[in-house]
C-alpha cells in the first residue's frame, strides 16, 4: 500500500471531519435539544455561503471575518424562523408532519432565490492563502482545509463552553430533558428555544463561510449534506456536542478513504450506511443518553 | 384457561426503564370473571404493568400467560385479536376521526373475528349509548374535553370485544354521578362475562366494585386480597402516607 | 350510489382524454397534460404513505427515478414493450419499498422522513456510478415515430400516462374507504393506540409503502421515453421530489381527492407558468405556495371547503 497516498487520506479526512462538525453543529443543537427537524440547515449554510461570496468579491473580506459578520444577521433570521414555526406548529401540536414540509418548503425557496439571483454556476471566494498549502513529511495539507478545520473548532468549542458553562446555555439543554429545571431556573421555554434555534443558524453562516472556502458552491449543494448532517448528528447522540464532533471525524475519514481507494462518487453512499446502522444497532448513538 | 383455571396469569414480571426497575418481579393473575383492582400511588407501576399486560412495551423478564397461552412476546394487536384491550390513562384518541369512526377502529381490527361485520355499527352506537354519547357519534373527536376523552377511552376500549378489560384510571376527573354511572357500566360488562381490571385511585369505587386488589408500590407487589383486609392493611396505608 | 358515481366519472375522464386526443392537433397539449398526470400519480403516491399513513417520505424522487431507470436498463437489455417495463418497474420499486420500509418504518416518523431524504441520495449516486445506463452522462431513448392507433407517440404517451393515473386514482380510494384505510388512518393518529385496538401496524405500513413505492415507479417507467433523454440530474429533479408532496399537502392528505386536486391545480399553474414565466420561479411558487398552506390551511383546499361549507350550514340555521 502506497503509504503517502494512506496518509493523505487520513490527514485529509479528520480535516474533512472538523469541516463536517461545523455544518452539524447548528443542527445538532436544533434538532438534538429542540427537537426541530429543521431539514433546510443546510439551505441556510448554503445562503451564508452566498452572503460570504457577495461580502468576499464586493469588499474582499476574509470568508472568515464575512461569516463571522453575517452571524448575528443569521441569528435574527433564526429568531425568526422560530416565531413562525412556533405559531403556526409546535403551539398547535402540529409539529411533526407538517413542520417537516414546512421546512421542506423553505429549503426549495431559499434555494430557489440563490439561482434566480446568481444562477446555476459555480461560485468562490479568494483569500491569499487558498490556493496554497504546507507540506508535512509525505503529507500535504492545503490552507482551504486548513483553516475552516480550525474554525470549525474554535466554533464546536466555544458551543460546547457556552452550553455547560452559561446560564443560558444550560436552559437550552434543560428545555428538552428536564422540563422541572427549567421551570426552576424560571425560564419561558419559548424564548429558551427561539434564542437556541437562532443560535443553531448563526452557525449555519460561519459553516457557509467555510463551505465556499473548501470548494466552489451552487445553490443546490446543500442537499448532499442533508443525509450527512443527520448521519453525524444521529450517530453522535442527537444534540451531544463532543459527540457531533467524534461522529464528523469518523464521517470525514470514512469519506476521504472511500474517496481515495474506491471514488469519489461514492462517498455521498457513507453517511447514509452510517446513519442506517447507527439507526438499525445503536439508535442513541455514541454519545447518547438513553 | 390454564391448568389452575386462571384467564391471566403474569409470573415474575421485571420491566426497566434503562436502569431504572420499574417493576420488580411482580406476579399477579386474574380469575374468569373477576373484577380485579390494581392500586398504588402515583408512579408505583401500574400503567407499565397494564402496557406489558396489554403489549405496548415488552418486559425483560417473567411471562405473561392467557388462556394458558404463552403471549409474552406476542405483539400488543396480536393481544388485542385474542380479547385484551385496554384504555389509556392520558386519552390518545384517533384525533381526525369522528367518535363513532374511533369505536370501528377496534371492531374492524380487534374484534373482526369474532363480531358479525354487519353490525358494527349497531353495536358501536349501543356501547356509545352507555357512556351517553348516542347522539354525538358523528362530532370530531379533536376537540373534546378532557372528561369526553376519558368516556371515549373507556366505549373504545369495549369497542374491542375483549374478555380483559383493563381500564387505567377512566374515572378519573368524573364527577361522583358519573362515576357511579360508569361504575354501573362496568357491573354489566362483568355480568356479561367480561373479567376486568381496574385501575384507580378513586377508593370508593376500587373498593365497591372490586373482589380483590394488587397493591403496587414503588415497582413491588406490597399487599393482596379482598376489599376488606386492604383497607385494614398497614402497609398499604403506609405507602399511600408516606413514612 | 356513491361507488357508481365514481366509476362514471373515471369512465368520463378516459373517454374526454381519447376525444381529446382525436380532436386536438396542439402538440403541446399533450406535452403538458403528460407532466400533469405525472405528477399527479406521483402525489397521490406520496399521500398513501404520506397522507393516510402519516410517515413523510422525501425520497419519492428516488422512488421515481428508479423507476425511470430500471425501463432504461430493460431496454438497454431487450426491446421490451412499455407496458412491459412498467409493470417490471412497478414491481422493483415496490420491493425497494418494501425493503425500506421494513429497514426504517421500526423508526420514528422523523427519523424515516430522514432515512428518505438520505436514501435518495444514495440512489442517486449509485446510478451516477452505474455505467451500464449511461452514468453521470446520461442515456438516450429513441422512439417510434409513428405507433399504432394514434396519430403521434406523445399522444399514446398521454393516454397511457391517464389510464395509469385512473388506475392509481382508484386504488388510492380503494386504499382510503376499505378498513385498511381506517387502520391507516388509525396508525397516523396514534401509533401505539392502534396497535393497542389491534391494528396490526407494521404490515400495514408495510403495505403502505409498497404501494407507494409501486406507484412511483409506474410513474417513473415511461419518463424516459417521454424525454428521450435521461440523466441522474433530470431523473432526481428538484421541482419533481417537492411536487410530489407539495401536490398533496396543497390539495389536502386526509382524503384520496386531495392529492388529485392538488396536483391537477398546481400541474396546470406550473404549465404556464414554466411556458410564461421561468421553470426557477415555478419552483419559487411551489415552495412558497407549499409552506403558505402548511401554515395557514393544513387540511388543504378539501379542508378549506370543508370549513366553509360547515361554517354556510351553521350560519343557515
Ligand atoms: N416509557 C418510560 N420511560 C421511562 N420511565 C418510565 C416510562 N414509563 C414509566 N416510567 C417510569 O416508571 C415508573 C412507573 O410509572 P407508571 O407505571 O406510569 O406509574 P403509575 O401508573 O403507577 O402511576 C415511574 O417512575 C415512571 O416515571
Ligand atoms: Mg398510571
Amino acid at each position: 500500500m502506497d503509504a503517502s497516498l494512506f496518509l493523505n487520506a487520513i490527514a485529509a479526512g479528520i480535516l474533512l471531519g472538523g469541516f463536517y462538525a461545523a455544518v452539524a453543529l447548528g443542527l445538532s443543537i436544533v434538532f438534538g435539544q429542540l427537537d426541530i427537524v429543521n431539514i433546510a440547515h443546510p439551505a441556510f449554510i448554503v445562503a451564508g455561503s452566498y452572503l460570504v461570496f457577495a461580502l468576499n468579491g464586493g469588499f474582499g473580506l476574509d470568508p472568515v471575518i464575512a461569516g463571522i459578520l453575517l452571524m448575528p444577521i443569521f441569528f435574527a433570521v433564526g429568531v425568526l424562523v422560530y416565531r413562525v414555526y412556533y405559531a403556526a406548529f409546535e403551539r398547535t401540536g402540529r409539529e411533526s408532519l407538517a413542520g417537516l414540509a414546512f421546512f421542506f418548503g423553505l429549503m426549495f425557496v431559499i434555494e430557489v432565490l440563490f439561482i434566480i439571483f446568481y444562477g446555476v454556476d459555480y461560485r468562490l471566494v479568494e483569500a491569499d492563502y487558498i490556493g496554497k498549502q504546507i507540506e508535512i513529511g509525505l503529507v500535504g495539507i492545503p490552507w482551504r482545509m486548513l483553516v475552516p478545520f480550525c474554525a470549525a473548532l474554535v466554533m464546536t468549542g466555544a458551543i460546547y463552553l457556552f452550553l455547560s458553562r452559561t446560564f443560558l446555555g444550560r436552559a437550552i439543554l434543560a428545555v428538552s430533558q428536564d422540563r422541572l429545571a427549567l421551570q426552576l431556573m424560571g425560564a419561558d421555554p419559548v424564548k429558551i428555544k427561539q434564542i437556541a434555534f437562532g443560535i443553531g443558524i448563526a452557525t449555519a453562516a460561519l459553516a457557509g463561510a467555510l463551505l465556499i472556502m473548501i470548494g466552489p458552491v451552487e445553490p443546490t449543494i446543500g442537499r448532499l449534506y442533508i443525509g450527512r448532517i443527520f448521519a453525524i448528528i444521529v450517530l453522535g447522540g442527537m444534540g451531544s456536542i463532543p459527540g457531533t464532533l467524534v461522529a464528523a471525524l469518523i464521517i470525514g475519514l470514512s469519506e476521504s478513504i472511500v474517496t481515495t481507494y474506491i471514488g469519489p462518487s461514492w462517498a455521498p453512499t457513507v453517511a447514509f450506511g452510517f446513519l442506517l446502522i447507527t439507526l438499525a444497532v445503536r439508535p442513541q448513538g455514541l454519545f447518547g443518553r438513553l | 384457561m390454564d391448568a389452575n383455571g386462571r384467564l391471566l396469569d403474569v409470573q415474575g414480571l421485571t420491566k426497566r426503564f434503562g436502569g431504572f426497575v420499574a417493576l420488580n418481579n411482580v406476579s399477579m393473575h386474574l380469575d374468569p370473571r373477576e373484577r380485579l383492582g390494581l392500586i398504588g400511588p402515583n408512579g408505583s407501576g401500574k400503567t407499565t404493568m397494564i402496557n406489558c399486560i396489554s403489549g405496548a412495551l415488552f418486559n425483560e423478564e417473567g411471562s405473561v400467560v392467557f388462556r394458558g397461552e404463552e403471549i409474552t412476546g406476542l405483539p400488543a394487536f396480536k393481544r388485542a385479536e385474542l380479547g385484551i384491550s385496554r384504555s389509556f390513562q392520558i386519552p390518545r384518541p384517533f384525533r381526525t376521526m369522528s367518535i363513532l369512526e374511533n369505536m370501528l377502529v377496534p371492531m374492524e381490527y380487534a374484534a373482526w373475528g369474532r363480531v358479525d361485520h354487519a353490525t358494527h355499527e349497531d353495536r358501536a352506537m349501543e356501547i356509545l349509548a352507555l357512556v351517553g354519547f348516542q347522539d354525538r357519534a358523528r362530532e370530531n373527536s379533536g376537540n373534546l374535553t378532557q372528561v369526553d376523552l376519558r368516556k371515549l377511552e373507556l366505549a373504545r376500549a369495549l369497542a374491542a370485544q375483549p374478555d380483559v378489560l383493563v381500564s387505567d384510571e377512566s374515572m378519573a376527573g368524573l364527577s361522583s354521578s358519573e362515576v357511579d354511572e360508569v361504575l354501573e357500566i362496568l357491573f354489566k360488562l362483568n355480568e356479561r362475562g367480561v373479567a376486568v381490571i381496574m385501575i384507580e385511585h378513586i377508593m370508593r369505587a376500587v373498593m365497591r366494585y372490586c373482589e380483590r386488589i394488587y397493591v403496587l408500590d414503588a415497582g413491588q407487589l406490597i399487599a393482596e386480597g379482598t376489599p376488606e383486609e386492604i383497607q385494614g392493611n398497614p402497609d398499604v396505608e403506609r405507602a399511600y402516607l408516606g413514612e | 350510489m356513491k361507488v357508481s358515481g365514481f366509476w362514471i366519472g373515471i369512465v368520463l375522464m378516459l373517454a374526454a382524454g381519447f376525444v381529446l386526443a382525436g380532436v386536438a392537433d396542439n402538440q403541446f397539449l399533450f406535452f403538458a397534460g403528460y407532466v400533469i398526470l405525472q405528477g399527479l400519480i406521483m402525489a397521490v403516491a406520496w399521500n398513501v404513505l404520506g397522507g393516510f399513513t402519516g410517515y413523510v417520505n422525501f425520497g419519492s424522487a428516488g422512488f421515481f427515478a428508479i423507476g425511470a431507470y430500471t425501463a432504461i436498463a430493460l431496454h438497454q437489455f431487450a426491446e421490451l414493450p412499455l407496458l412491459v417495463l412498467i409493470v417490471i418497474a412497478g414491481i422493483v420499486c415496490g420491493l425497494i419499498g418494501l425493503g425500506t420500509g421494513y429497514l426504517t418504518l421500526r423508526l420514528r416518523g422523523v427519523y424515516f422522513a430522514i432515512a428518505t431524504l438520505a436514501m435518495a441520495i444514495v440512489f442517486e449516486s449509485l446510478i451516477t456510478n452505474w455505467d451500464y445506463v449511461g452514468g453521470s452522462a446520461g442515456a438516450y431513448v429513441i422512439t417510434p415515430a409513428e405507433v399504432p392507433f394514434f396519430d403521434s407517440f406523445i399522444e399514446m404517451m398521454f393516454i397511457l400516462m391517464l389510464v395509469l393515473s385512473l388506475i392509481c386514482v382508484a386504488v388510492s380510494r380503494y386504499l382510503s374507504m376499505s378498513r385498511m384505510g381506517r387502520g391507516l388512518a388509525s396508525i397516523r393518529d396514534d401509533e401505539t393506540a392502534a396497535e393497542c385496538m389491534g391494528v396490526p401496524t407494521l404490515r400495514l405500513k408495510l403495505i403502505s409503502t409498497t404501494v407507494m413505492g409501486v406507484m412511483m415507479g409506474v410513474a417513473g417507467a415511461p419518463f424516459p421515453f417521454f424525454v428521450t433523454y435521461i440523466n441522474p440530474l433530470s431523473a432526481f429533479d428538484l421541482l419533481i421530489a417537492v411536487n410530489a408532496i407539495a401536490m398533496p399537502m396543497i390539495g389536502g392528505t386526509a382524503v384520496w381527492f386531495g392529492p388529485v386536486i392538488g396536483a391537477l391545480l398546481l400541474g396546470t399553474i406550473q404549465q404556464i407558468v414554466t411556458v410564461t414565466i421561468s421553470s426557477e420561479l415555478n419552483i419559487l411558487i411551489v415552495g412558497a405556495v407549499l409552506i403558505a398552506f402548511v401554515a395557514l390551511a393544513p387540511r388543504g383546499i378539501v379542508g378549506l371547503f370543508q370549513d366553509f361549507a360547515r361554517k354556510r350550514r351553521e350560519g343557515g340555521k
